[in-house]
Parts: structure tokens; C-alpha cells; sequence
């Protein structure tokens, strides 16, 4: 069987970023560790949108709500740790943790359950109530966090030290680089692996047709409950580590502007596209760092090349790259 | 009990009923009609706000702000409509969403290009000044009562216009079937940026008018917007009268929500927790109505049927 | 007597003041093809809808297999074993016929929470998927995109589809539409052959192909149905040449 440009795209893309920090390393600009560790992680979490948007269909304009959840899963699980004061449920006491595994399995946990329940209600809408009741979903969880105090509010809350990884001094940018290089390839692989298999031929065809897919038997809502709260898992984990990446975690995090970035990480790369998140993560990241640095005004020019992009280069980098993607 | 407070409570969530009413029912006219998604509706509000509060600035005077509001927001709508709307209606809504974000990006930092990231300033007009004695003895603003009035105004306007004009005919015509009107001779194009340029009147005047109450800054639209979106989603896209009647719930439910919600916890918990949970609920109650609608009837209370 | 495999009966579906289907009774034995035909805006595709699951009607019932599956949706039905095509016809574009067929034998199979194994790896989709390709001749475009199919060849990937779902019944809406003269030809005699694996319930205004294939007629006019029987009895009926085929039949 021979391996799609998509896939092929996808290896070179992934080590290019591989290479990014160590060139920067060599050249003696340390500071580029970080970006580089930036786009690893805004690519996983479009990678996690990737699921319900490019395979699935699914404009959710409100996956912050899960990148934000992810992040607040580590920054309160860290911050009790660090006060030595377990969370207090009333009827039940856990104690915080700075350990990462055990942060992302409860990121990924929260993020899960929050996607399975927004899905649950805004499945059974679709077109534009789903796009506008993803965002008032979204907008929800952050007004939530603006006025819950205990944990900071608007202001937000820090991570005093970075949480740790068994083993490995994350401290160390270019060790924590890897680690988020390392989730995002298993995410990456993830996502092949969901679209070739019958999961995956379901989620497609219902994004195709969903007449046709019901008329064969096959209950479209549940495939995209699936799909929609496997998204917000990966969405969420990308959360948690971008909340240990700036050792900060606010409501900004959730808020409708992180959903639209979100949404267009993914469209600028390729939406649906294997390599898309990553080619759209770097291409954001660059751009928002150097034009960033010559004006402050730097989203209006973004807002204008996404406009250009929307209305001429509809299949993204991948699609320019790459071609159509062939689905035989 | 505080009959007082409750009655001006009240007459807080119709004023913030009624300025939903205005973005809502512009949102609900560009779907309705064009099956457009429009995420730039908070911008045109935006434009709205800084348009008074500037000209006001310049010339003194707040009702030359409000006529310079409606004029430069319906310019700004029937400008973004002829370059960028137009060519999205054909497209899906991801393509609609994605570049009225991108509008969202280039209005708000060019306003703040224009103006920095400070808050302008808008004051009440002098003969709108001053409290009105209400029933149970407490006085409230004679401003908000103008803006009441002013929606209900507004929406009565629309009504007529919708059912008693040629315009409104073509309006209900197009939202019925877009193609047929297309047939009978309609300039399609016209009427589109005629119906876009309301939306963004109505947008620009809820700016204007909410700036005198809180500031005029960027940023001040999506709020609106998004509630906006609740209120549309309630009241069912595409019905005017879904949008007054989910603007009057909304603005309602959320300004009651936050009066009471830390009275009612206050009776089972200490006050400092009470008004923590009883303004966390009530941050959130506008959207758990939202999803509670939304199991009972997923179209919303009135859905425009379409044809 | 043989139970029928499909019955509907006392089915009613007004539209405000527009009775659509009026006390609309109907069975399909097995084996047989039952011709549904009418003129236009007789209320045929409403009454299809409401068989196949995408209407619910006011009142009556609809029992297939021997179970009441009027409050069933569109995919339940179809699990049961109802099968349809459609008027337009409705695929996934982007994929290929294969792609599409293989969807169907997936969906028969019961299994689509599967996450890892590849499909296109996987031979128990692939083999099933073929051999109804095969079977309607278009085993050679298998791995054409459905979009870049011929109109006729996107109504034989519809009937593959059905095939491969193994149904039980078929519900054929006009699928001799925009067919040329030989593709009708091609589609009848399959049909034909088809009557002995699952009686089909044919929606059709080819009148040839309704003499050709017809085990009973049925006509449907403003929702009602008018008369029921072989075809020579329909032809015979006055009222139903009044209102139908005119005197030429």
C-alpha cells in the first residue's frame, strides 16, 4: 500500500519542528526552544479539533472550553499540591498532584466529560445553532472561571514551578519540548489511525451525508458524541500543557477569541489534513512572533490574511502542498 | 419584600432585553434571509458605540452622536457586505464563520489603532438626565426608561416595516425561498446589502445607546453578540418575533438571576458563600435555560418555517 | 397466507390544510414487486418518507417483519432490514463506490465503534463490498469517487448499497429516473431478478418498466389510494384511466 502525501507531509512536518529547538540551540538562541514548544502544543490542540471539525464536521466555535478545562485541571491540581491542601469536594478529599501523567489523565478525564456533556445537547442540533450554541457553551465555562475567586478569577492563576515528569528535569525547555513533540506525534498517529478505521469511515461519511449514513443504519448522533468527546480529551491535554509551558492558567483560555484561534490553526494547515494542525500551529506561531514583534496591531493583518486564505486558498497549506486529499 | 428593587430589577432586564432585541433581531434577519452567519454583528455594534461617543466628543452634542451612529454603522455594514459578505453566501458556514472571525480581528485592531486600548466616554444627554419616581418610592433612570422605550419603538418600526412595506415583502419573500425571488425580478444584490445595512443600523444604535451606560471600548461587541446568539437560538433563528420574545427572556432571566440567585442561597448559607455560588449560578443561567429550551423544542420557541 | 413483509395501514399526514396521505392502506408480500404509481403530487414521495422513517405520520401504522416500527427513525428501520433508495441520488461524494458499499456491509455487520483495524486492510469489508459491485456491473469503477459517477451508474452504486445491507425489503423511489433506454432495460431485468431475494415496493412512472415488473399495482391519487390490483385490472379500471393513463392505455 502506498503512503498518502498526506502522511508523507505529516513525518516531514513533525521533524522539521523536531529539528527547530536544536537548530535554535546551536545557533545560540535559546529563547526559540519555547516557541518551538508553543507550536507543538497549539498543534496538538488542533489536532484534537481536528477530530470533530475535519473528520466529523463539526464547526464547535467553543473548543476553548476544553483547552481551558485542561489547563485548569494542572494549574488547580498543582496549586493544591504546592499549599499542601487537598481538594475538598465535601464528601470526598483529593489531594493535588505535580506529577504531569497524572495531570493529563485528569485533564483529559474533565475535558472528556465536558465534551460528552456540551455534545450531548449540541448534537442534536446541527448547522448554525451547533456553531452558535458551541460558543455560548464555551462562553459559559468562561464566565465560570471569571467568577470563581478561589482559583484566581479574572486574574488567574500561576504555577509557581512547572510541574514534573518522573525522570526528567522539565525544567529544562528542551526537555519539555520533547515531551510535548512526543504527545503530539501520539496524537498525530492517533488521528490516522481514527480516520482509517471504521470509526472513522462512519464519522467521514456522516460529515458527507448524513441522510445516507442513517439511511444504512448507522445512528449518526452517537458516532459524533464519539468523535466530539475524543476531540475534546486531545483539546484538552494540548490545555494542559500549555498551561505548564507559561506555568499560567486564566479564563483567556476559554474565552470565544482562543476558539477562533483554535479554528483557524486549523484551517490555515488544511482542514481534515493529517499534517494540518502542525503546518497551521507553525505557520501561526511564526507569524504572530515576528509580526508581533514589528507591531502590536499584528492581528489586524492576520485577520487580513485569514480573509484571503477563507476567500482564496480554501484547502490551506496542506491543500496547496499537498493537493486535494484522495479517499479511495 | 424590596418592591422597590425588584421592580427596577425588572425594568434593568428589559432595557437589557430590549438592546438584545435590537442585535438579535438583525442577526435573525441576516440568517432569515441571506442563511448567513454573521460573527461581525459585535463589531458593527462596536462601530456603532465609537461613532456617538467620538462625534458627541466633537460637536457636544449626543444626538448628533446617535444619528452619526446609525449612519456610520449602516456604511460600515453596506461596505463589509458589497467586499467580503457577498461572496460568502454561497459558501459553508465554516467559510462564514472563519471570515467574519477575520472581520471580528481587522475591526476591533483597527479601532484600536485608531483610538488605543482606552475606554472613550460617553455621557448622557442633559434632558435624558435624572431619575423617574417609581411605584414603591425608589427613583430610576430616566435614560433607561428612553432606551426601553426606544426598542419597543424599534420593534413596533420593524413589525410595520416587515408586514405593511414593499421592502418588508421582499424581505419575507426571500426568507421563504431565496431562489424564487431571484426569478420574479428582485435585485437580489440590493436587497441584500439593504437587509445587512439594517442589521448593522440596529447594532450600532444598541452600541450607542449601551455606551452612555457602561464605556465605549473594544471588545464591548461579542459579549453582546454571544448573548445575542443565546437569545436567537431560543427564540429560533430566523423569526423577528422569536427574537423579541427570546430577548425579553434573556435580558429577564439573567438580570433576575443575578439579583436574586445570591438572596436565595443567602437563606441556606452564609453570605460570602452564598454570593459566591449565587453569582457563579447566575453567570451560568442564561445558558442552562438555553440547553433546557434546546431539549424541548431544538428549533427554539418559534421556528420560521422554512420553505 | 403469507404474512406480508411490509404493512401500512390508516396512514394519515396532513399538511395544514393539504391531506397528503389519506387512510393510506398497502402491504408487500413476499417475492413480489408492488408498484406504487400516481400522478404528479399525488402524495407518493410523502408516503415514502413516512415508510421509510424520515416522516412521522398523524396516525396509522406502519409493521415491518412483524414489528410496529412507526416511532422507529430512519436507522433503526434500516437495521431492521428496510433498505431504500433514493429519488436523488444520495451518496458520499468524496468517497469511492467501494468506499460507499463497504459503509453498508459495515453497518450490516453491526460494528462501526471499531477504532484501529484499517479499513481499507480490512477483507471481510472488502470481499462483501466487491461482490455487490459485481453484481449491478460496476466492479471496474470501484474506486471511483461516487461524485465522479454517471447518473446511471450512481443509481446501480444505490442498489449495491441495498444489496450489500442484505435488506429484507426494498423501497425503490423512481429509480428508473433519467435512465436512457438501455440503462432501463438494464435496471428491469435486474430487478426482476431481485424480487426472489426481497420484495421491493417500487415507486415509478415508467410505465413500461411498471408493466414489465408489477406483481400488483397500486394508485395513489391526492393521498388516496384509488384502486389496487394486477396490472391488467388497474389498466382496466375506468377511474384510474380517467385519472391517470389517459385512454391510450
Amino acid at each position: 500500500m502506498s503512503v498518502s502525501r498526506d502522511t508523507i507531509l505529516g513525518i516531514v512536518l513533525l521533524l522539521v519542528l523536531l529539528m527547530l529547538p536544536y537548530a535554535a540551540l546551536e545557533a545560540g538562541k535559546p529563547f526559540y526552544v519555547t516557541l518551538a514548544t508553543r507550536m507543538a502544543i497549539l498543534a496538538l490542540a488542533a489536532v484534537g479539533l481536528n477530530i470533530a471539525l475535519g473528520l466529523g464536521g463539526l464547526v464547535s466555535f467553543g473548543h476553548a472550553a476544553f483547552f481551558g478545562v485542561g489547563g485548569y485541571a494542572a494549574g488547580i491540581l498543582a496549586s493544591h499540591a504546592f499549599a499542601g491542601q487537598p481538594l475538598d469536594f465535601g464528601f470526598l478529599s483529593v489531594p493535588g498532584t505535580k506529577t504531569m501523567p497524572v495531570i493529563w489523565l485528569v485533564a483529559i478525564a474533565v475535558g472528556g466529560l465536558l465534551a460528552a456533556a456540551i455534545g450531548a445537547i449540541s448534537l442534536r442540533t446541527s448547522g448554525v445553532y451547533f456553531i452558535m450554541i458551541t460558543l455560548a457553551f464555551a462562553q459559559m465555562t468562561y464566565y465560570f472561571a471569571v467568577s470563581w475567586p478561589a482559583y484566581g478569577g479574572e486574574d488567574g492563576l500561576s504555577i509557581t514551578l512547572r510541574n514534573g515528569f518522573p525522570g526528567v528535569n522539565t525544567l529544562v525547555p528542551i526537555n519539555f519540548f520533547l515531551i510535548a513533540w512526543g504527545l503530539l506525534a501520539a496524537a498525530l498517529v492517533l488521528f490516522a489511525v481514527l480516520r482509517n478505521s471504521r470509526f472513522g469511515a462512519a464519522l467521514q461519511a456522516a460529515r458527507q451525508n448524513e441522510v445516507r449514513v442513517a439511511t444504512i443504519g448507522i445512528e449518526p448522533y452517537r458516532i459524533r458524541l464519539a468523535a466530539f468527546a475524543l476531540s475534546g480529551m486531545v483539546t484538552a491535554l494540548a490545555g494542559a500543557l500549555y498551561a505548564d509551558l507559561n506555568r499560567f492558567v486564566s479564563p483567556s483560555m476559554l474565552s470565544w477569541h482562543m476558539s477562533g484561534e483554535l479554528i483557524v490553526l486549523a484551517i490555515l494547515g488544511g482542514v481534515g489534513r493529517l499534517a494540518g494542525p502542525v503546518a497551521g500551529a507553525m505557520l501561526f506561531v511564526l507569524f504572530e512572533f515576528l509580526l508581533g514583534g514589528l507591531t502590536e496591531r499584528w492581528q489586524f493583518f492576520l485577520g487580513l490574511v485569514l480573509l484571503g486564505v477563507v476567500l482564496f486558498a480554501r484547502g490551506g497549506v496542506v491543500g496547496l502542498i499537498a493537493g486535494r486529499p484522495r479517499h479511495d | 419584600m424590596q418592591t422597590a428593587l425588584f421592580i427596577e430589577q425588572m425594568l434593568n432586564g428589559l432595557q437589557l432585553g430590549v438592546m438584545l432585541f435590537l442585535m438579535a433581531a438583525g442577526l435573525t434577519l441576516i440568517f432569515g434571509v441571506m442563511g448567513l452567519i454573521n460573527l461581525a454583528h459585535g463589531s458593527l455594534y462596536m462601530v456603532g458605540a465609537f461613532a456617538c461617543a467620538a462625534v458627541a466628543g466633537a460637536t457636544g452634542s449626543f444626538w448628533l452622536g446617535l444619528a452619526a451612529s446609525l449612519a456610520a454603522a449602516a456604511a460600515a455594514g453596506a461596505v463589509v457586505e458589497i467586499l467580503v459578505i457577498r461572496r460568502l453566501y454561497e459558501r459553508d458556514h465554516l467559510d462564514q464563520v472563519l471570515a467574519t472571525f477575520a472581520l471580528i480581528l481587522i475591526f476591533s485592531e483597527g479601532t484600536r489603532w485608531l483610538y488605543g486600548s482606552f475606554p472613550l466616554y460617553l455621557d448622557i444627554p442633559p434632558l435624558l438626565q435624572g431619575t423617574v419616581a417609581l411605584p414603591g418610592g425608589s427613583r430610576y433612570q430616566l435614560y433607561r426608561l428612553a432606551v426601553i422605550g426606544v426598542g419597543v419603538t424599534v420593534a413596533v418600526g420593524l413589525y410595520l416595516l416587515i408586514t405593511r412595506t414593499r421592502l418588508g415583502m421582499r424581505i419575507r419573500a426571500g426568507e421563504s425561498d431565496r431562489e424564487m425571488i431571484g426569478a420574479l425580478g428582485v435585485d437580489i444584490r440590493t436587497l441584500y446589502t439593504v437587509v445587512f445595512a439594517l442589521g448593522a443600523a440596529l447594532a450600532g444604535l444598541a452600541g450607542a445607546m449601551v455606551g452612555a451606560l457602561q464605556s465605549v471600548q473594544v471588545g464591548m461587541g461579542e459579549p453582546a453578540l454571544i448573548l445575542a446568539f443565546v437569545v436567537i437560538v431560543i427564540g429560533g433563528i430566523g423569526s423577528i418575533k422569536g427574537a423579541l420574545v427570546g430577548a425579553v427572556i434573556v435580558g429577564v432571566v439573567d438580570t433576575m438571576g443575578r439579583f436574586l440567585l445570591p438572596q436565595l442561597f443567602g437563606l441556606m448559607m452564609p453570605p460570602s458563600q452564598a454570593g459566591l455560588v449565587g453569582g457563579a449560578l447566575a453567570s451560568m443561567l442564561i445558558y442552562i435555560v438555553m440547553a433546557v429550551v434546546l431539549a424541548l423544542k431544538p428549533q427554539g420557541l418559534f421556528p420560521a418555517a422554512k420553505g | 397466507m403469507t404474512e406480508p413483509v411490509l404493512a401500512v395501514s390508516g396512514l394519515t399526514k396532513t399538511f395544514g390544510a393539504l391531506k397528503a396521505t389519506a387512510n393510506v392502506s398497502l402491504d408487500l408480500k413476499p417475492g413480489e414487486i408492488h408498484a406504487l404509481i400516481g400522478p404528479n403530487g399525488a402524495g407518493k414521495s410523502t408516503l415514502i418518507h413516512q415508510i421509510a422513517g424520515t416522516l412521522r405520520p398523524d396516525s396509522g401504522m406502519v409493521r415491518f417483519m412483524g414489528h410496529d416500527i412507526t416511532q422507529l427513525g430512519v436507522a433503526g428501520r434500516a437495521r431492521l432490514g428496510l433498505g431504500r433508495s433514493f429519488q436523488v441520488s444520495s451518496l458520499a461524494p468524496e468517497f469511492s463506490a467501494l468506499r460507499n458499499v463497504m459503509l453498508a456491509v459495515q453497518a450490516r455487520q453491526g460494528s462501526s465503534f471499531r477504532f484501529f483495524k484499517p479499513v481499507m486492510r480490512d477483507v471481510s469489508l472488502i470481499e462483501p463490498a466487491m461482490a455487490a459491485l459485481e453484481r449491478v456491473g460496476l466492479a471496474e469503477r470501484a474506486k471511483i469517487p461516487a461524485a465522479e459517477l454517471s447518473h446511471g451508474e450512481r443509481r446501480q452504486l444505490e442498489i449495491a448499497i441495498a444489496l450489500a445491507l442484505g435488506s429484507k425489503a426494498f423501497l425503490l423511489d423512481e429509480p428508473m429516473a433519467g435512465m436512457g433506454p438501455d440503462g432501463s432495460r438494464a435496471l428491469t431485468a435486474f430487478l426482476d431478478g431481485l424480487r426472489t431475494e426481497a420484495p421491493i415496493l417500487l415507486v415509478e412512472h415508467d410505465m413500461d418498466a411498471v408493466f414489465a415488473l408489477a406483481d400488483r399495482v397500486s394508485v395513489l391519487v391526492y393521498g388516496r389510494i384509488v384502486a389496487s390490483g394486477t396490472v391488467e385490472e388497474i389498466r382496466a379500471d375506468p377511474e384510474v384511466r380517467r385519472a391517470y393513463l389517459g385512454d391510450a392505455a
